[in-house]
């Protein structure tokens, strides 16, 4: 039985019953009429990106597309890692992060020089209300390190739902938090980046700045699993950048928020740009850890003990040592 | 007793081919009975003549089989029949292939659930009376279901959570852990469970149907990465699964990952991206007034990873994909219209 006659009239009918439904637009959308359009648009933002880096990069001053060369990277076929990594995307987000690490925020870094090859998780501090620090420690590696390396972090789950956000965050190689991502990249030899203190310590209010909170432990079980060094890293000059007078806890969780923080500044015109402040981002020496990673929590507490101490150390020992919050 | 096999067809009162008792019951021993359910669908024809070449191949579907090798025996009955019992007690077969799961999401719930988990469990039933020395069921790496907590690659003891938003597939997720309990209550046979990824080719399935489409609808500002597989290769997978010694759940995976929006680059089709919420309305609208094939909940597929680690079938089963990603992803246009 030939069912070509008949298809071609199911479809015909379909077109049919859709234009009457929808309108004569969508009915030739569905007739592919406007392909080429849509190639262009997504071939435009391409050239834009592109275009935008170039740019950038010439005004940096910094030889980027050099350093990408020399980035250890596990990219498939396709131009594209496992996880969604685009290395043109990559640029773009290190070279918009090196614009905010060279000239806005004029970053000193420390210890780079301490750092291993291969596997590592970077332990740090986390402050500021944004995570600012996470893309200038981003910024740091890929620029102040050699050989440069892309970080890569753990984002909440419920980005994955975003638009674009979920795509970006994708595309420049951060994954979603669950520890069977954060083992496959160790073990890819990839460097990741961990805040134990989690959203706790990003919306930390003023006067308790530079004292470390609780630390989770998931990242030491990791660290202990996967045979992988721990690299404390102390970032100062987040707390200054929104200075957050409270955290209105009741009204967050009304919200459905993390946290509601009251920041005079927002209400200045300008103010919603982060403070110029200087960062100083210390990489500590390698830590690493033995034992069983389903060992009971009291016993890897102590060992998450040691981390946190180390870091709060030195992020004790950098805001001593600088001259100034903002030069 | 001979073997007897010319064109009877399936009179009623037909209770299969006698083969003579003593061939071995090794399921990889040349001319060893198997049984394949769900052959006259496009996956199992390709099935059945990879295996009639050196194996003899007995069917069962509810469907006709058209155009049937030679030495292939068809039975066209329905799995909840007792005629199913005949056929498995007249032959002793060495495996048994289920293929036969009711994938069609236009069916009613109470006709899947009835063919798919009742229709199986009796199978297994007669498999275990018997004594069938192995069972390959079918079933789909979409029983993990794309959630926007997954891990990147999913690996055999990930819960099987597609059920939480697309309730059409329970009962594949049913059939699936039927079989699990299967593997641990008869040890005396061996159960394996395969779970492909996207399978693309002449099959008349979701994602296939989905890269027919003249313009390829995607949701706005989402990009995941899709694994997909050969249609031809998950028969290699089959057959490596029928060789003896072999026994558990296996994902089952292709060539490496790609984005979707590179995958229909590839066939070099139109890409139209619709904003979410206009989509799922649509969407809604066109699956009740029955425009579509694709139920709302598929959406999900292309917001949401769902991919899997195939470590075991490599090591294991010894599989390796032999088509390239190109070859892949091309395999649709072979079916279509």
């Amino acid at each position: 039985m030939d069912r070509t006659p008949i298809r071609a009239l199911v479809r015909a009918k379909l077109a049919a019953t859709t234009a009457a439904f929808f309108g004569a637009e969508v009915a030739a959308l569905l007739t592919g009429a406007q392909d080429r359009a849509r190639e262009a648009v997504g071939s435009a933002v391409d050239a834009a990106r592109d275009a935008a880096t170039e740019w950038m990069t010439s005004v940096l001053g910094e030889d980027v597309g050099e350093r990408m060369k020399r980035v250890p990277m596990a990219l498939g076929q396709a131009g594209v890692d496992p996880f969604g990594l685009d290395p043109r995307w990559t640029r773009w987000a290190l070279t918009s992060a090196g614009f905010l690490h060279r000239r806005y925020f004029r970053t000193e870094v420390f210890g780079a020089e301490h750092l291993p090859k291969g596997r590592i998780i970077l332990v740090s501090n986390h402050s500021g209300q944004l995570p600012i620090d996470g893309a200038l420690i981003g910024a740091a590696m890929f620029m102040d390190v050699e050989p440069p390396r892309f970080i890569r972090a753990m984002v909440e789950k419920w980005t994955q739902t975003l638009p674009f956000v979920s795509l970006l965050f994708a595309r420049v190689g951060q994954v979603v938090g669950v520890p069977e991502n954060a083992r496959r990249l160790l073990e890819q030899d990839e460097a990741l980046l961990v805040f134990p203190e989690g959203v706790r310590g990003i919306t930390k209010t003023y006067d308790r700045r530079y004292q470390l909170t609780d630390f989770g432990l998931g990242f030491m079980r990791l660290a202990i699993a996967t045979r992988s060094p721990i690299i404390p890293v102390a970032c100062i000059g987040g707390e200054e950048q929104y200075i957050s007078a409270a955290n209105l806890k009741g009204v967050a969780k009304f919200l459905g928020l993390p946290a509601f923080p009251i920041i005079p500044q927002l209400l200045i015109p300008g103010g919603q740009l982060p403070l110029p402040t200087r960062y100083r981002i210390y990489f500590g020496e390698p830590m690493h850890f033995d034992g069983d990673p389903d060992d009971d929590d009291a016993v890897i507490e102590e060992k998450v003990w040691l981390v946190r101490a180390t870091v709060q150390a030195m992020v004790n020992r950098g805001v001593k040592a600088r001259p100034h919050v903002f030069w | 007793m001979t073997l007897d096999f010319d064109d009877r067809g399936s009179a009623p009162g037909d209770s299969g081919p006698d083969i003579v008792a003593d061939i071995v019951q090794d399921p990889a021993a040349p001319g060893s009975p198997v049984l394949v359910t769900g052959i006259c669908g496009r996956l199992g024809k390709s099935v059945a003549r990879r295996l009639h070449r050196d194996r003899t191949v007995v069917g069962v579907d509810r469907r006709p089989f058209l155009d049937k090798p030679k030495d292939i025996f068809h039975h066209q009955l329905d799995l909840r029949r007792k005629k199913l019992r005949d056929v498995l007690k007249s032959t002793p077969f060495a495996a048994v292939v289920h293929l036969g799961v009711l994938h069609d999401p236009r069916a009613s719930a109470a006709e899947h659930h009835s063919w798919n988990v009742s229709g199986f469990a009796k199978l297994l039933e007669y498999i275990a009376l018997f004594s069938v020395k192995k069972v390959v069921v079918l079933s789909s790496a979409n029983v993990y279901g794309p959630q926007p907590d997954n891990a990147q690659f999913l690996s055999e003891e990930a819960p099987l959570l597609g059920g939480q938003n697309f309730s059409e597939i329970r009962d594949l997720i049913e059939v699936d852990m039927l079989a699990q309990s299967f593997f641990w209550k008869h040890p005396e046979t061996e159960t394996i469970v395969l779970r492909p990824v996207h399978i693309l080719g002449t099959v008349r399935n979701a994602p296939s149907n989905f890269l027919r489409l003249p313009t390829v609808p995607t949701a706005l500002g989402f990009d995941p990465m899709v694994q997909v597989i050969h249609q031809d290769d998950v028969v290699h997978a089959i057959e490596l699964a029928l060789r003896p010694g072999v026994r558990g759940i296996f994902n089952v995976a292709g060539p490496e990952p790609l984005p979707l929006s590179r995958i229909i680059k590839l066939l070099g089709r139109g890409h139209l991206p619709i904003p979410l919420s206009l989509g799922t309305f649509m969407m809604k609208r066109m699956w009740s007034l029955r425009l579509t094939t694709f139920p709302p909940p598929e959406l999900d597929h292309i917001r949401y990873v769902c991919m899997v680690d195939d470590r075991r079938a490599r090591e294991v089963l010894g599989f390796a994909p032999q088509h390239t990603i190109e070859q892949t992803v091309r395999s649709v246009e072979d079916g279509a219209w």
